[in-house]
């Protein structure tokens, strides 16, 4: 039983054009993400990951190639997708609660409902009582949880994060890894990782997608098996399967060519 | 007694150790307190006594007690309140309309790069030039009254305003733009829920420069044209060879600016002092 394509990359291509002259970030991207599948892209710094994000959220046009997101073009940001940045950008001069609605006020979502929603998932996150709080009374593990909980609260289908938890350290990293997985999970979301770390895509994502650096090209796509994916990020990291996947993404990612 | 005066220099200690730290730094403050005074006290001493043994010509530099009197009579008379009120009015109106339109100004010129870089040389020459020289042109322009001096203090502070605030628009982070952006944000949107509070605080704090400046603008164009208000005061004062009535109004210009001045910064860290 194969499940409905949400995203698809077909020959994606993009060269960022200044002054001095043009950067070539990607060239002949294709992939396909099915409905409720977490998919990790894993490469160095510089291969265009981040790009890939950027361009499926719609903040800039491909240079050429066709991005689709459940068969439509993708042409400007849309309420289907949710972006959590490396670091929370929680807005300092808003509370808690006032920063989980930014989302909703800025797409005119702001019903008594949604607020509700909201509320609801910072309830869920164990920060209710920080609602009247703001950002700089917080930890960054707890911050994180709170941009979670702005991006969710627009009820996106696809979620995507860049690299969202490389500001933390490495415990609050681990706890948020299974918080994230066990939300997603529930809501049947469908979820685009971009991260560098070998470990955390292996632990999160049901599918690899491996970078090439220079320009940024797919160098391989490596499905986990159950033994990985079916469990919490933190069980996974202690999956004997795990070592192995680690030796060969590790193999894969350091030849050349 | 003694220990009455132990008790305040140490009241609220959480323990030993607190306490002795409270005391010295509370010793410490009283001293510096006290020795603000004192120094104010032996000036006020030397300027009166020189005066009066004529170490310094008290026609030029009238005395402390002379100054205290005219002030006091003046007061009494009723013939202060009215320069006060002018002067203070136009300060004010002053500063917040050269805020104002110093900040609407950044605005425009965020809104469109196109603008910005159009007027920037612009921007740098008048920047640059004196604005008091402009004073002539501005009474000439806005008349004698209310209109030319409330104009140059405007005049004062608008461009550095403007500078500064477009500085601090053009600052934001990337990053919360790019954030508000996949939320769909338009240009409206960014501008209103990130830009602007974002800057904020400059914004209050260029009102903190702009006291200041509105002050010599004011004055500046009181001593230009005006017939009340206390840059006329020390024009008149001069002109009649009173230098009394010019420090009258020298002593009333330093209570009222330093007066506003903190009115202005207790404003700024209370809207501050709920962010980081």
């Amino acid at each position: 039983m194969k499940s409905r394509q949400i995203i698809r990359f077909q020959d994606v291509c993009k060269t960022y054009v200044t002054l001095n002259g043009e950067t070539e970030a990607l060239r002949n991207i294709n992939f396909a993400v099915s409905e409720g599948e977490f998919v990790a892209i894993l490469g160095p710094s510089g291969c265009g990951k981040s790009t890939i994000l950027s361009l499926l959220a719609g903040l800039f046009p491909p240079t050429s190639g066709t991005i689709l997101i459940r068969d439509k073009k993708v042409h400007s940001p849309s309420r289907q997708i949710g972006y959590m940045l490396q670091q929370d950008y929680l807005l300092g001069w808003r509370t808690i609660k006032q920063n989980i609605m930014l989302g909703l006020e800025i797409s005119r979502q702001k019903t008594r409902a949604n607020e509700q929603y909201a509320l609801e998932l910072l309830e869920e996150m164990e920060l209710l009582s920080f609602q009247n709080h703001y950002p700089h009374q917080l930890s960054g593990g707890m911050r994180q949880r709170v941009a979670l909980v702005r991006t969710l609260a627009t009820r996106p289908d696809i979620l995507l994060l860049d690299e969202p938890f490389s500001a933390l350290d490495y415990t609050t990293r681990l706890r948020l890894e299974d918080l994230v997985i066990e939300t997603l999970r529930r809501r049947k979301k469908t979820a685009l990782l971009v991260t560098h770390d070998i470990a955390e895509a292996i632990a999160m994502a049901d599918r690899i997608i491996v970078m090439n650096t220079k320009p940024g090209r797919i160098k391989k796509i490596i499905p986990l098996p159950a033994s990985l994916t079916s469990k919490p990020p933190f069980a996974s990291r202690k999956a004997p399967d795990f070592q192995k996947y680690f030796q060969l993404i590790w193999k894969e990612m350091n030849e050349n060519g | 007694m003694a220990n009455l005066l132990e008790a305040i220099l140490t009241r609220g200690a959480k323990s030993p150790a607190h306490a002795q730290f409270l005391r010295k730094q509370r010793i410490q403050d009283i001293l510096v307190r006290l020795a603000q005074i004192a120094l104010l006290i032996v000036l006020l001493a030397f300027w009166e006594l020189g005066a009066r043994y004529n170490l310094i010509d008290p026609l030029l530099f009238s005395q402390p007690s002379k100054i205290c009197d005219t002030f006091t009579k003046m007061l009494l008379a009723g013939e202060l309140h009215q320069h006060i009120m002018v002067t203070v009015v136009e300060t004010i109106v002053g500063f917040l309309l050269g805020t104002v339109f110093g900040t609407v100004i950044a605005i425009i010129i965020w809104w469109s790069p196109f603008l910005s870089r159009v007027l920037d040389p612009y921007l740098v020459v008048l920047n640059g030039m004196p604005k008091v020289a402009l004073g002539p042109t501005f009474i000439v322009a806005f008349g004698g009254g209310y209109g030319g001096i409330i104009a140059m203090a405007i005049a004062i502070s608008i461009i550095i305003t403007t500078i500064v605030v477009y500085t601090s628009f053009r600052e934001v982070d990337k990053n919360l733009i790019k954030l508000a952006r996949t939320f769909g944000a338009n240009k409206r949107q960014i501008f209103g829920k990130i830009v602007l509070p974002a800057s904020f605080p400059t914004i209050v704090t260029t009102l903190k420069v702009n006291v200041g400046l509105a002050w010599v603008g004011v004055i500046v164009g009181e001593f230009l044209v005006s017939k009340s208000g206390l840059g006329y005061l020390i024009i008149y004062g001069f002109q009649v060879f009173n230098l009394t009535l010019v420090f009258v109004s020298l002593f009333i210009i330093a209570i009222c600016a330093t007066v506003m001045y903190q009115a202005v910064a207790a404003l700024e860290s209370r809207i501050l002092k709920k962010r980081e």
